[in-house]
């Protein structure tokens, strides 16, 4: 049992919580994620850890409310105890001083993209940071950004920034008229954001590294359920990732494996909701 | 692998001396042995095949005390038993038999419980027709060994439902900390006897239930999880600490736990990491390892789907890959989840699987179709990415190999097609590699196992003991339970020394 320090909804459909975890908090790397369970009945899903403090012993993840597992999360308050908090899983993203890093984080991955731009400006390289937002008010985080930055470009739907469009239109934007060589590209957020990331850095040959994100059930490698392709062979992402070459990734097999229980996810939410709110 | 064919002078001297006790000798002489020999091996109660396909609970229902009692009888009493050669855990199976046959049940589970910590299970998964049966001496003059396991299983339960499940008292404490790696048979049996002797025991598992593969691999239908719990429960009451959702590797390493006060370590992690053949369509969806399909069912419960959150295919045509007791029970399972045609396609003939011959007769039964001398060459897909069918390829069987067992071989142009929505690959496990790569120091072998010296289950690292499938590949619960037996003494002896320096 892990006790939830704080559950807070930090814009729309996102929420972050902190748990209690002293071991985990204690060895946790950037890219490591962790696996909760949110009840006895609940399914064991992936988190990306998103910040830790290793004093207090917690860890932080930020989650987007999709399926039934995320909706009970987000039910959750300070007090309450969930009964799998198991981690740091998954190798650590490797970071090492380069001239310039870029970032770039959607949905859930605005959380997790912090760690490593934080890492990385630690580490004394210029971190560009791109977030990916359908409208300004999603964009959580900011100060916490602006603190580990030293530029960041906005993809939005909206017209509060300038920069209307996809993450791809903005990245390969930046990639044509920035001067300096950006060395290594990370990514985060969901699978299509992932994908048009790698697309996009192809051409120009910059290392695109991405948070792969497929279902899991146990996190060690024992079942197989996250099983990815990468330059034609198969990965457990949860131990052989999550990061992986984004010019190498079977990115058809993996939107339709991330599919898998398409209609079951459904049932599963309908169940819930009319037993939760009757 | 070795395989100790002789027992221990401590073993034949507590033999002897249960042997010769006078109970024994008025019970031996009470019916003759033409007479015993003459019993007829008594029937385990089964649910009919028609109705328990359809559900998840137990198959075998366990003998009634008279059934028990007789059964016991059968036993001759024999001056030189060699079931107990056949167990991996010297369980004294002569005194627990007689028991039975005295009627004294309880004292009969104490008895198994000097040697083995987890005897309703094992009465339960153990392959006693290969192990303690086949070496019974009634079996050479009869053909029809003692029902040792039947006998093992029903005094544990009822102990168990009777309620006088026995805790010793506490021995004195060492002031010795143990951890142990891994909450399955190896790792519980380690437990249980280093608990016994005083040592401060702390089991770590990286899911969160205990059992390892008897919770998430072996169905309901064949071990209950009520029975596992028990026996949990019972190491628990004896004052091991169990730590869940510790994946030692990651949440801390070896020599953390070292730094922690661990003096001692016994890795039983397991063979965590499922073997797949590098077919075309194996990642295809609907194609799962027979570890991913069980802990969905077993350990998550998608059986009970959407009442439990987690999904599992329930499909109408079933294929399961592999013909030994991981493949017997997923094919059961996929049945039991309403697959009209659930099958297992083996490369081998009946004669060489792997699995327990119950196990198959079961299935049989239940109704399991079985493709033998066939092997899957590629897995082809619909649109959506999902499994529709398989194309296979017909064996002959041609030269021994390693294995004694004869090489399946293909013929050329024999390849059909196989209609499928669910394939289930269970062609074995390799060992879990978290623990060797996050400790460098420790030696493995070519597979991925951890190397130890088979005598002692020490490994190549100072106070570090191995044993089960983390270093035998996919084997059994029971050879699991003789390596933590082993390894218990072993490490008993290694902080005993410690003092000593």
């Amino acid at each position: 049992m892990a006790e939830i320090i704080k559950r807070e909804r930090l814009v729309p459909n996102i929420h972050c919580v902190e748990i209690e975890a002293p071991e985990i908090a204690r060895k946790c790397q950037p890219g490591q994620f962790i696996i909760v369970m949110p009840d006895e009945k609940g399914e064991r899903i992936p988190l990306t850890v998103a910040d830790w403090d290793r004093e207090s012993g917690t860890v932080t993840c930020v989650f987007l409310v999709v399926g039934t597992s995320t909706h009970k999360l987000s039910f959750l308050q300070a007090g309450d105890e969930i009964p799998v908090v198991v981690g740091p899983l998954g190798r650590p993203t490797k970071i090492e001083k380069l001239n310039t890093v870029m970032v770039i984080g959607g949905c859930y991955g605005i959380g997790a993209i912090y760690p490593l731009a934080r890492a990385y400006k630690n580490l004394g390289s210029k971190v560009l940071t791109l977030i990916d937002v359908k409208a300004d008010y999603l964009f959580y985080w900011k100060e916490k950004f602006e603190e580990v930055s030293d530029e960041i470009f906005v993809s939005s739907r909206d017209y509060v920034y300038d920069c209307q469009g996809y993450v791809p239109q903005i990245l390969k934007k930046i990639l044509r008229e920035r001067k300096q060589k950006i060395n290594r590209v990370y990514a985060s957020g969901c699978t299509y954001l992932l994908y048009t990331c790698a697309q996009a850095t192809q051409p120009a040959r910059i290392e695109t590294i991405v948070a792969l994100n497929p279902i899991m059930v146990d996190g060690t490698g024992m079942c197989g359920a996250c099983r990815v392709t990468v330059g034609g062979k198969t990965k457990f992402a949860c131990v052989d990732g999550p990061d992986f070459d984004g010019h190498q990734v079977d990115w058809e097999e993996l939107f339709a494996r991330r599919k898998s229980y398409f209609d079951d996810e459904i049932q599963s939410l309908c169940y819930w909701e009319r037993k939760t709110f009757p | 692998m070795v395989e100790k064919n002789q027992l221990s002078p401590d073993v034949k001297e507590k033999l002897k001396q249960e042997y010769l006790k006078g109970w024994r000798l008025a019970l031996r002489k009470s019916i003759p042995v033409k007479e015993r020999m003459k019993i007829p091996r008594q029937k385990m109660p089964e649910r009919e095949p028609e109705e328990r396909n359809r559900d998840f609970c137990e198959v075998n229902l366990g003998l009634a005390e008279e059934a028990a009692r007789k059964e016991a009888a059968r036993c001759l009493d024999c001056a030189n038993p060699q079931c107990v050669l056949g167990c991996p855990v010297r369980i004294d199976i002569p005194t627990f038999i007689k028991l039975i046959e005295k009627g004294d049940f309880i004292q009969s589970a104490r008895k198994i419980k000097e040697t083995n910590s987890l005897p309703a299970i094992c009465g339960r998964v153990c392959p006693q027709e290969s192990q303690c049966e086949a070496l019974c001496n009634l079996k050479k003059a009869t053909g029809v060994p003692v029902a040792i396991g039947n006998l093992e299983r029903f005094v544990s339960d009822y102990e168990r439902l009777h309620g006088e499940v026995y805790i010793p008292p506490p021995a004195p404490a060492t002031g010795h900390k143990v951890a142990v790696l891994g909450a399955g048979p190896a790792g519980l049996t380690v437990a249980g006897e280093l608990v016994k002797k005083g040592h401060q025991v702390t089991v770590f598992e990286a899911l969160h239930v205990a059992g390892g593969v008897l919770v998430y691999g072996i169905p309901e239908f064949r071990l209950p999880k009520g029975i596992l719990e028990a026996e949990v429960d019972y190491l628990k009451k004896l004052g091991v600490e169990f730590r869940m959702n510790f994946v030692v590797g990651l949440t801390a390493t070896l020599d953390d736990l070292r730094q922690e006060g661990y003096e001692a370590f016994f890795i039983g992690t397991g063979a965590g990491l499922p073997n797949f053949m590098r077919i075309p369509g194996e990642n295809l969806i609907g194609v799962y390892s027979a570890n991913e399909y069980l802990t969905r069912v077993n350990l998550m419960r998608a059986y009970a789907f959407p009442e439990y959150d987690t999904p599992v295919f329930r499909g109408k045509r079933a294929a399961v890959i592999g013909g030994g007791n991981v493949a017997m029970d997923a094919v059961r399972t996929a049945k039991r989840l309403g697959a009209e045609e659930a099958t297992i396609v083996y490369r081998r003939s009946r004669k060489e699987m792997p699995a327990r011959e119950e196990e198959i007769k079961h299935a049989e039964e239940e109704g399991i179709k079985f493709h033998f001398l066939t092997a899957p060459i590629r897995y082809l897909g619909d649109d959506c990415y999902r499994v529709r069918a398989m194309e296979c390829i017909q064996m002959e069987l041609g030269e021994p190999d390693s294995s004694g067992r004869r090489r399946p071989v293909p013929i050329p142009g024999s390849e059909f097609t196989m209609e499928v929505d669910l394939v289930v690959v269970a062609i074995g496990q390799s060992p879990n590699p978290l623990i060797p790569q996050t400790t460098p120091e420790l030696k493995v072998g070519k597979w991925g196992n951890v190397e130890v010296d088979w005598e002692t289950m020490a490994t190549s690292v100072e106070g570090v003991y191995a044993g089960g499938d983390i270093i035998r590949g996919g084997a059994t619960v029971i050879l699991a339970m003789g390596d933590g037996r082993i390894a218990a003494r072993e490490i008993d002896n290694y902080l005993n020394s410690l003092e000593n320096r």
